[in-house]
């Protein structure tokens, strides 16, 4: 069995250039061998066995060694700026290739074909239909699908032609070359790749409309370019093309792009209703996600149909109702692993990227490669000037030359030609000028195009986006826009897409919401986008409050069993009722929170105060007709803190444990609120001479309203008093936990707010 | 354009009325049809002739991007705030150049209807009004409109490509 081992092993390339492991691989061939003819065998003391490690091992090290290099760049900040994160990858990996090269190593096996095409490639299409702005694709998806199809069609058979044109010329010597062969390569070389795009766009930021036709046409064109290569690489071995080849060319392509979507949503609605069960299963819900699309992703190239739309699709459907149904933190999960796994991805294809060009064998032919960078080049904007010119029409908002300029710039090949390339088969002649070229034409484009789209489009002034704030404002404001649009369509007559998307609601709310969602319930944007943004306030104001670090914990952990215990008892409809009420008076949080964005810029104290009187006033006055006593709360608010340390602590505990104890205990959380007082205004956040909050004890039946005195910092304990009225809002039933809240909505919240609040109280060194 | 002024124009009178409008199913089901309506009829009256109506549609006419050489937000200024000035006045139905929470409320509860109860309406449009509301009036005027929407494309929303 280990002389298999060292059998299997030795057929496996020793990878690494680091001499060193070299060593190892040997160490265990000389100890085996004398193994068995040593009688006296010793426990060895000491023993490697690389061979069994080795694998995984190499990858372990490569994915390392390429997120230093990525860590390394992030340290000049200047160079980020002006070169895209592409080409230093790419850089590197020349580097380390050259090295390579130089001890005569090989690279690694890992990267075959198969590995990029399975593993690499998925991870990173499915970030990036995952993160999609839906919104923006829906609008341009005509446009987009427009330049993804005919724009690569247009693009490989321009180039095609031209290359067989360039081909005729004796000078060259590439005679040998013919049209099928010709027409396989610009096929291969005329996907634009997602991955370098992508890198170069981010920093750019230019206008919404440009990214999004520019990064859906990426994404998409790989239907165009499935179908092409294997035509192509069908026909090249052929010696006659015939015209039925043509027809069933376009018939594959149709069956090819749609049986891409199609196999997308189904697995995204599998998915999803899925998700809709999964309420006890928390821990394994980002699972579902993945293993759907990377399934979605397979069964499409079982069937040798674009895979890259199906995992795109099924992340689009999948998206939306996936996360409605999974609890926050898998959500947050979710988001976070696909980013890392296709940052790592992407890293490594352009890490080999580099490496490999200097360790293949190369066959340069400066007249064919030269022409086809040229090719390449003017048939890509040739192909945008003519498409958007038929296509502008039909935009409202047309692309004016600039746009069309940013259009054609930024047309970067990318990994994918580097694997298609390689994955030519061998019949063809001049497969290793092919890749020659290939590479070539993707070091050209990421570096030339990369490093130079950003001045030039600062140069030629695109239009740029403002990266918009999300704001409830902005929400509501466009979602009304988009109802005005609807109705003024409706009245014009015209059914465009307000129509279409207005359709698509309904049925969405009416059928599909039901059935996928676990409580189905139809919801605005707009609601979604307050809980959303409301929560996230909650979650920032607990990571920032650097304060109290043993208090820290317990509020995080407050939230999820809070909300662990609440999905258990309750509908959605109160939980959603208790972020609500929470928000409510998180407000104030929130704009704290706005300042920290900076991390570094203090907050503007004034207003934060300011906003937070308007705040209780305005929820006091909202409380008063339903306040069971009306109480002369002082105007004016204090600022609650805790004995730093345990209170915090303890103060959670007893929150906690009321939710448990869902009865009389519950009532007193609701409470004190009414009696928080605030205290004075001209305070600075940094104030020390803070209440102690008082651990909420027992029910206490106090008729009087207390005015928590500032000046009694010395009594341990503030008293929060209950009034013997509210007893009676002290009901058994669990369901009535959720009244209760309705009717006391903001005395909860106030509870939470002056213990949330605190936060940043309790450090006055470190200014909040 | 006139062909469809004559379409809606059922009876024929040479200018629309409520009923015209509240014809097209689509506009009823709205769910702010009816503000639409009432931005057609302005000042008052109980008809639309069509020069009027040619007024507002216009008002949703795609600007030339093209001509504006300066900064960012290459629309000409002046559509822009004439779009935002219609949008405004879908919410201002009193007309006094000011949203109040009223008014807020009453074109959230349309657009949101049954989805949210009563003080989740509340506490979305205390939050849109404190973020918009920098004068602390507690509505919102039509500039702070403007400067919270300063960051959107309003052209792209607010288009139809047919008026072109």
């Amino acid at each position: 069995m280990i002389l298999i081992l060292l059998h299997g092993s030795r057929g496996e390339i020793p990878s690494k250039p680091i001499a060193a492991t070299i060593l190892p691989f040997v160490k265990p061939n000389d100890g085996v061998q004398t193994y068995p003819e040593d009688q006296k065998n010793n426990l060895p003391v000491f023993t490697m066995n690389y061979p069994r490690i080795q694998i995984p091992f190499e990858i372990t090290l490569w994915v390392l060694l390429a997120s230093f290099a990525k860590i390394g760049f992030h340290v000049y900040h200047k160079i980020t700026i002006w070169v895209p994160e592409s080409c230093l990858l790419i850089s590197i990996g020349l580097i380390v290739g050259a090295i390579m090269h130089s001890v005569h190593e090989e690279p690694p096996a890992v990267l075959t074909s198969n590995v990029f095409f399975l593993y690499m490639l998925p991870l990173i299409v499915l970030e990036s239909g995952y993160f999609m702005p839906t919104r923006p694709f829906f609008e341009n998806i005509g446009t987009v699908f427009w330049f993804a199809v005919v724009g690569t069609l247009w693009n490989s058979i321009g180039i095609g032609i031209s290359l067989f044109a360039i081909c005729q010329i004796p000078a060259f010597g590439v005679q040998d070359i013919n049209l099928q062969e010709n027409l396989l390569f610009s096929a291969i070389i005329s996907a634009v790749d997602p991955v370098a795009v992508l890198n170069v766009f981010e920093d750019v930021s230019v206008n919404e409309q440009l990214y999004i036709v520019v990064f859906g046409e990426c994404l998409f064109n790989d239907a165009v370019t499935v179908v092409l290569y294997n035509m192509f690489s069908f026909v090249a071995e052929m010696p006659v093309v015939e015209p039925v080849d043509v027809f069933i060319g376009v018939a594959r392509f149709f069956i090819v792009g749609l049986g891409g979507m199609a196999f997308g949503i189904l697995f995204g609605f599998v998915a999803a209703f899925t998700t809709r069960f999964t309420s006890k299963v928390r821990e394994i819900e980002p699972l579902f996600v993945f293993m759907y699309s990377y399934l979605a992703y397979l069964v499409a190239e079982l069937f040798a149909i674009s895979s890259i739309m199906a995992i795109i699709t099924c992340a689009l459907t999948m998206k939306y109702y996936v996360e409605e149904n999974v609890s926050q933190r898998s959500c947050t999960t979710i988001r976070h692993v696909i980013k890392m796994v296709a940052s790592i991805s992407e890293t490594l294809i352009f890490f080999f990227l580099g490496v490999v060009t200097i360790t293949t064998d190369h066959e340069w032919n400066w007249g064919y490669i030269l022409f086809t960078l040229l090719f390449a080049f003017v048939w890509r904007g040739l192909g945008i000037l003519v498409l958007t010119q038929i296509i502008n029409p039909f935009r409202t908002i047309p692309f004016n030359m600039k746009d069309q300029f940013g259009l054609a710039y930024g047309g970067l090949r990318g990994a994918v030609s580097f694997a298609l390339a390689f994955t030519l088969p061998d019949t063809i002649g001049r497969k290793q000028l092919f890749v020659t070229a290939t590479i070539a034409v993707i070091l050209f484009t990421v570096f030339l195009q990369g490093i130079s789209i950003r001045p030039l489009i600062e140069f030629i002034n695109v239009r740029r986006t403002n990266r918009n704030l999300e704001t409830i404002n902005v929400e509501i404001h466009c979602r009304l826009m988009e109802h005005t649009m609807a109705g003024i369509e409706d009245l014009c007559g015209q059914w465009s897409r307000f129509y279409w998307k207005d359709k698509f609601m309904k049925f969405n709310n009416r059928i599909l919401r039901k059935i996928l969602i676990r409580d189905g319930r139809a919801e605005s944007s707009i609601v979604a986008l307050y809980k959303k943004l409301e929560l996230q306030n909650a979650m920032e104001i607990l990571d920032t409050a650097s304060g109290n670090i043993s208090a820290a914990p317990s509020i995080v952990s407050l939230s999820p069993n809070v909300e662990l215990l609440m999905t258990k008892k309750f509908l959605a409809a109160d939980l959603r009722n208790i972020h609500d009420i929470l928000s409510k008076n998180m407000y104030k949080i929130r704009e704290r929170t706005v300042a920290y964005r900076g991390k570094h810029a203090l907050p503007n104290d004034s207003q934060t105060r300011e906003i937070l009187i308007r705040r209780h006033a305005t929820i006091r006055r909202s409380l008063r007709p339903r306040s069971f006593q009306s109480s002369n709360v002082p105007r004016t608010h204090k600022y609650f803190s805790l004995p730093a340390g345990k209170s915090l602590e303890s103060r959670f505990d007893a929150a906690r444990w009321h939710y448990t104890d869902d009865h009389e205990t519950l009532s007193e959380v609701a409470y004190p609120s009414q009696r928080s007082r605030f205290g004075k205004p001209a305070r600075s956040s940094s104030s020390k001479a803070m209440i102690p909050l008082h651990r909420l004890g027992t029910l206490e039946e106090v008729p009087s309203t207390d005015v928590l005195n500032e000046e009694s910092s010395s009594t341990g304990q503030g008293v929060f008093r209950t009034n013997s009225s509210y007893s009676d809002s002290r009901v058994p039933h669990p369901r009535r936990l959720y009244s209760l809240f309705d009717d006391n909505n903001s005395e909860l919240g106030h509870v939470v707010l002056i213990q949330l609040r605190d936060w940043p109280h309790q450090e006055p060194s470190q200014g909040p | 354009m006139f062909i469809l002024f004559e379409s809606l124009d059922r009876d024929n009178r040479g200018c629309l009325s409520p009923d015209d409008f509240e014809a097209l199913g689509g506009l009823a089901m709205n769910p702010i049809g009816g503000r639409i309506m009432e931005a057609f009829f302005s000042s008052g009256q109980d008809t639309v002739d069509f020069s009027s109506f040619v007024r507002i549609l216009a008002h949703f006419r795609p600007t030339d991007r093209n001509r504006n050489k300066e900064g960012a937000q290459q629309e000409l200024p002046s559509s822009r705030t004439r779009k935002l000035k219609f949008a405004f006045q879908l919410y201002d139905m009193d007309r006094d150049g000011k949203i109040s929470r009223e008014e807020l409320l009453q074109v959230l509860r349309a657009m949101l209807g049954l989805q949210v109860t009563e003080e989740q309406l509340q506490s979305i449009a205390e939050r849109a009004i404190q973020e918009a509301d920098l004068d602390k009036d507690d509505a919102i005027s039509f500039d702070e409109f403007k400067k919270s929407l300063e960051k959107t494309d309003i052209d792209t929303k607010m288009s139809v490509s047919f008026l072109k």
